[in-house]
């Protein structure tokens, strides 16, 4: 994992629904296409109080991807006391693709996939936002 | 308030483990048995919820006998269980079931390769053993 990225990218567990998975998914993308800029965390950390985890956070912007109204991302990098550049709701990406009906949480399927393309397109914007 | 402990189904709350492979495992696992092995018998809940969500969230350990599964030995879901919901019953963690499995290398956060899918379906034979475990120990209580 970059020890020196400029961005944390924090995907929801998302173990419930067809959209966690896309959420993290997309985290993953945002990855691969900016390696030197971004890196993710266990969220698990934070609802444990790891040291570690609660230092990077803080000292590092966030942007949260959640899968679900429920916010867990976002929430858990507020409680603990994370800086959120920004939160990505993957109901709001799918609301503006309407057609997409993204299955599966073990394996998504091409709707599940592409819908996690956009997702990941969005954040991307946002760091490049950010780091120009 | 006393609650109504159900005696038909199990919670599985694993770890997330974005960040290592361990962890995509967990959650492979996990829902390899609630989909696949024990699709009747078990529950599961995001367990960053037991922080976002409320008290019906952090109730689940309560309501639930509950196994975590884990992907590092830092047993964030077992903890958080643990300090949020109630204690569970079992817990399980990846990294002591990959030791069993000298020859494969645990590469992948995304898509598990074939070799990868036998630790998977290793660790949720394992969750389904102690699932069995639970509900045979609680059907000999109220039977």
């Amino acid at each position: 994992m970059n020890e020196d990225a400029k961005v944390v990218v924090i995907p929801c567990s998302g173990i419930g629904k067809a959209l966690g998975k896309v959420s993290r998914t997309a985290a993953y993308k945002v990855i691969e296409e900016k390696p030197k800029t971004a890196r993710t965390l266990c969220l698990a950390l934070l609802t444990v109080g790891d040291e570690e985890a609660g230092k990077l956070i803080s000292s590092t912007p966030c942007i949260a991807i959640d899968g679900c109204p429920n916010q867990c991302s976002a929430k858990n990098v507020l409680m603990s006391g994370g800086k959120l550049l920004a939160e990505v709701m993957v109901t709001d990406v799918l609301r503006n693709n309407r057609g997409l009906k993204p299955q599966g949480v073990i394996e998504l399927n091409e709707d599940g996939l592409r819908l996690a393309d956009l997702v990941a397109r969005e954040v991307v914007e946002r760091i490049n936002g950010m780091v120009k | 308030m006393k609650m109504a402990l159900p005696t038909t189904e199990v919670g599985i709350i694993s770890c997330s483990g974005e960040e290592i492979p361990e962890g995509t495992v967990a959650l492979v696992a996990t829902r390899l048995v609630l989909e696949k092995l024990r699709p009747d018998k078990t529950v599961t809940i995001c367990l960053p919820l037991f922080l976002a969500g409320d008290r019906n969230e952090r109730d689940f350990a309560k309501v639930f006998p509950t196994i975590t599964v884990d992907g590092c030995d830092k047993r964030c879901a077992q903890v958080a269980t643990s300090n949020l919901s109630g204690r569970p019953a079992y817990s399980i963690v990846v990294s002591d079931i990959v030791k069993k499995y000298p020859a494969i290398k645990l590469k992948s956060l995304e898509r598990l390769s074939e070799d990868e899918m036998k630790i998977a379906r290793a660790v949720a034979e394992e969750i389904a053993a102690k699932v069995d475990a639970i509900l045979k120990g609680r059907s000999a209580k109220t039977g």
